[in-house]
């Protein structure tokens, strides 16, 4: 390979600047190898170049923080000597060019974070969102991308032996051609038993472990740092290839080699595969590492030292074991079945020393690659946003209508056909699965059960990104408080378009602020995540998505469910019937899909209220005074009071409210929570303490929904009546049109 | 009492099995990896579900060939107590020690689901300490457990009582509704419900206990 032409520095898609920078680190040009690896460990993916910077306006620390971010997942103390890894992270890209594999190798990749830290995975969750499957010209595809995605994760979690527990299933047209695929995997370990991925003492030996290298996914960092254009289907070869069965025995062998005590660092190869895992592990242990790629196993002939560096292929580990002890290592990965296979060692000058056969083709201070990516403070102006403040006239021509279409409505409908398709009982964890609040996981060990619950909301968001993620956090926090977990610690992913538009850049700012003034004030500090952009395919990006996944505590036992259990109970609505105006209507399901509008602010949040409604609704619920809770979100009361009737047991609801009948229905107000008791004095009581509203709205019933205003019938129909297009939308609309 | 749990590369519902055996059950089980050529003490073996070797080729057609599978052969024709659960089940018919195939579920998607299943029979050890006819709530979870086998085979099943449990609302095409069958000699079945996932009271249901309950029962008689 000849001289490094400006061309070459462009499609590895470094500026002159940044070009110009590498120069100086090093002191001379750099090999073409090494300008690969700059090109990885500097992209957006691995650098997180653009954020950075506003990243660490996030709260990061709490007592129970063990591990913030920097690591390959956050860590919290559980008590009782044990602790809980978790992060989320993203698979967009390749999940677009490639739905099977490119959501199936995102599930790999965030379990081996979780695994390589010594955790053994115990859930995950998924957060979707697809283009409308019934649109005319994009529908087909939209359909085949979530079948393909859903059987993707599916593949690979069944087959690892890992539950997938719960999650959230999202459609808007932004999504058409950027279809979001966001994962977070959760693992259990003991407290004194974290491994870390650093690389420590002189002479160690640098251990390979897992799959051969092959020349898949070489530059998948990279495709994940910029926007689709009509040729990113060329980039196919890309995504990866995903086997969950290798990664299960790469599981199993690490954490019994882990028990062997030999291991001093371990890191997982993920994004920019050897390059990453060798520089990163070095950087964190201030040393430096030299390998010889003729060691790697390979399976393809012929590979540059280019192409092993940048090799994406899944399923491998990078290990620095205590010199002098490899063959207790090597013989746990021998049992296993698997490759492990010493490539090089640990060095004190600082250096990543990559040699061919002898010969040095790359040489690189690791802190330059990992620490030194340039940071950008990118312009920004006044967040994207072309929505009008003031939305339609309009008037409901049957409300009971309305509620069953919304109930029939994408972001509403079951997701049974979805989740159905997951083991989410493996492990016999799982003491609430998919269609909760939130899920729930016993662990065996102590006695103690964790809470997960993911949210984000892209409309809100569009109209006010830092409302929007404060609300996310607000409504993740709740949906654990309504099965009486208090939330403890948070991840976030934050799927935005491209950052160098500053109208995209302003988004992500304020919503980043407004997540971790959020996180702040829950208590529920981010301990990592991911941040995705350049969610855009032929210039047209992504509402603002920032997710959030929030992990809470509990003691172990049997779940509160949503369903009504009883007729004749008391319902109350914890946070009263809440407020709204035209304006804040305007972000609701019902502007979505009854006026296909949006409009307007997203619904008013007040912190302090939803801090006490959370409070009361955990007190209330470890009590044993609900016998069934759930929150109000997506459609407002009336879906909410749908959901929880269908058990078979409804309710009749007589209210006494101004709000015209469309917004006291289907306003998305927070804060508030439904339960069902047969003890409403001392429900009452308990949300009184905490100076919550406790309205007691009405009482359960068999087998009707009915809500009154004022003593005017705004909904009276049989359950079955909005629980039929409820459970039958999703797989309708993905069977009825073939292909 | 001792419950030994296989474990091939790929299982994944080892842990579930040993666990309700255990803990559950409070009976003693231990782990028995695949490249064993004897299964040691234990009194009765659990084929537990999972990928076995991927799973890759056929469900259960790799294990087969391991080491412990002549193991259990030896055992199953030596009278012992073999259950086959899920991918285990998968495995026993791979291996002729049961009969019928097991192939890919009818609507072509792996089902994560809680079933109801009937009783069919007690006349075997696994299910002894059960009623005929009742009803147990169990779940499934597997992409290929649609049983076929031959008519005659069926005739035969369906002659000789070895049907033990039938879906009340057939989820995955298997012919006769079959969720679970019994060999020749009764001691070995195998079923694609998981019963371990059932034997909890945190995991919504316990019915599926009868099935380790009934197999301890069924050795402390021999005792």
């Amino acid at each position: 390979m000849g001289a490094i032409t400006a061309e070459l520095v462009a499609t590895h898609q470094l500026s002159e600047a940044e070009y110009a920078r590498i120069v100086e680190l090093l002191g001379r040009e750099p090999t073409y190898t090494e300008l690969g690896i700059f090109s990885v460990m500097w992209s957006e993916h691995c650098s997180y170049k653009s954020s950075r910077l506003h990243l660490k306006k996030l709260p990061t620390r709490s007592k129970l923080v063990v591990q913030g971010p920097g690591e390959n997942a956050g860590i919290i103390d559980i008590g009782d000597g044990y602790a809980i890894a978790f992060k989320i992270e993203s698979h967009n890209h390749p999940s677009f060019i490639e739905p099977f594999q490119g959501a199936a190798t995102g599930v790999g990749g965030i379990l081996r974070d979780i695994f390589t830290m010594g955790a053994r995975p115990i859930a995950v969750l998924d957060s979707l969102r697809f283009g409308p499957l019934d649109a005319p010209r994009t529908g087909p595809r939209n359909r085949r991308i979530l079948a393909g995605v859903v059987a993707g994760i599916a593949h690979y979690g069944n087959c690892f032996g890992v539950p997938t527990v719960g999650g959230e299933c999202v459609f808007e047209p932004c999504y058409n051609g950027n279809p979001l695929v966001n994962v977070l995997a959760l693992g259990v370990f003991k407290k004194d038993e974290i491994f870390y991925a650093r690389a420590r003492g002189l002479g160690n030996p640098v251990i390979y472990v897992g799959a051969k290298t092959g020349r898949d996914g070489i530059h998948g960092a990279s495709m994940a740092s910029a926007e689709f254009t009509e040729e990113s289907k060329q980039k196919r070869p890309n995504v990866q290839v995903g086997d969950p069965f290798m990664e299960k025995l790469l599981l199993e062998a690490c954490l019994e080699a882990m028990r062997t005590g030999a291991i001093v660092g371990i890191q997982d190869m993920g994004a920019a595969g050897l390059t990453c895992s060798t520089c990163e592990m070095g950087s964190r242990g201030g040393a430096g590492i030299e390998i010889e790629l003729a060691r790697v196993p390979q399976r393809e002939t012929g590979m540059t030292p280019y192409e092993i560096m940048l090799s994406e292929s899944q399923e491998r580990m990078l290990l620095v074991v205590e010199k002098g002890r490899e063959d207790e290592v090597f013989r746990v990965y021998r049992k296993w079945g698997l490759d492990a296979v010493t490539i090089g060692e640990v060095t004190g000058d600082g250096l990543l020393r990559v040699k061919d056969h002898g010969k040095v083709v790359a040489e690189i201070p690791n802190r330059a690659l990992a620490d030194e990516a340039p940071i950008y403070d990118r312009p920004r102006t006044r967040p994207l946003r072309t929505a009008p403040m003031e939305g339609p006239e309009f008037a409901s021509r049957s409300l009971e209508q309305d509620l069953a279409v919304l109930l029939g409505s994408g972001d509403i409908a079951n997701t049974r056909w979805i989740w159905e398709q997951y083991d989410y009982m493996v492990r016999t964890n799982t003491t609430q699965g998919p269609g909760g609040d939130a899920a729930i996981l016993r662990i065996k060990e102590t006695g103690a059960s964790v809470a997960i619950a993911l949210d984000g909301n892209g409309r809100y968001c569009y109209l006010d990104p830092r409302e929007g993620a404060k609300l996310a956090v607000a409504e993740c926090c709740r949906n654990l408080s309504t099965v009486g977990a208090l939330p403890v610690a948070a991840t976030n992913c934050l799927n935005f378009g491209n950052p160098e538009r500053p109208e995209i850049m302003a988004q992500l700012v304020e919503a980043i602020e407004g997540m971790g003034e959020a996180c702040a004030f829950f208590e529920t500090p981010i301990t990592g995540g991911n941040v995705s952009l350049y969610n855009e395919t032929l210039g047209e990006g992504v509402y603002p998505t920032p997710v959030v996944g929030i992990v809470g505590l509990m003691k172990t036992a049997a779940p509160v469910t949503i369903h009504f259990k009883q007729p004749g109970r008391a319902l109350m609505l914890l946070g009263g019937l809440g407020n709204c105006d035209a304006t804040r209507f305007g972000s609701s399901q019902y502007a979505k899909v009854i006026l296909k509008q949006l409009w307007g602010l997203p619904p008013a949040l007040d912190m302090e209220c939803e801090r006490r409604v959370q409070a009361a609704a955990r007190e209330i619920v470890a009590a044993g005074l609900a016998e069934s809770a759930h929150d109000l979100s997506d459609g407002g009361l009336a879906v909410a009071l749908a959901e929880c009737s269908f058990g078979g047991i409804g309710a009749a609801l007589d209210l006494a409210s101004d709000l015209r009948p469309e917004h006291l229905l289907f306003h998305e107000g927070p804060s508030r929570i439904l339960i069902s008791t047969d003890r409403p004095d001392e429900v009452s009581r308990m949300a009184r303490g905490h100076g919550v509203e406790a309205l007691i709205a009405g009482v359960t019933m068999e087998g009707v929904v009915r809500i009154g205003n004022r003593g005017q019938v705004l909904i009276d129909c049989a359950i079955e009546r909005l629980r039929e297009p409820w459970d039958t939308a999703l797989e309708a609309s993905l069977s009825s049109h073939a292909g | 009492m001792k419950f030994g749990v296989v474990v091939f590369p790929g299982s994944n519902c080892d842990h579930d099995a040993w666990y309700a055996a255990s803990h559950n059950l409070g009976h003693r089980a231990e782990y028995i990896w695949h490249d064993s050529s004897s299964l040691g003490d234990a009194d009765a073996v659990i084929l537990p579900g999972g990928f076995s070797y991927g799973d890759y080729l056929r469900c259960g057609a790799i294990a087969k060939f391991s080491p412990v599978m002549a193991a259990v052969k030896r055992f199953a024709a030596e009278g012992g107590l073999v259950l086959g659960i899920c991918n285990g089940f998968q495995i026993l018919v791979e291996c002729g020690l049961l009969p019928g195939a097991l192939i890919r579920n009818r609507g072509l998607k792996f089902i994560c689901r809680q079933v109801e299943l009937r009783t069919e029979t007690t006349d075997s050890p696994f299910t002894a300490r059960g009623e005929r006819g009742r009803i147990l709530r169990v779940p499934i979870a597997h992409g290929e457990g649609c049983y076929v086998a031959d008519e005659r085979t069926l005739d035969e099943l369906e002659a000789e009582d070895r049907v033990v449990f039938r879906y009340v609302d057939n989820p995955n095409g298997s012919l006769g509704d079959i969720a679970g069958v019994l060999n020749r000699q009764r001691n070995v079945m195998g079923m694609m419900p998981h019963p371990e996932r059932a034997s909890d009271p945190l995991m919504g249901s316990t019915d599926g206990r009868v099935v380790l309950e009934s197999m301890a029962a069924a050795l402390a008689a021999v005792r």
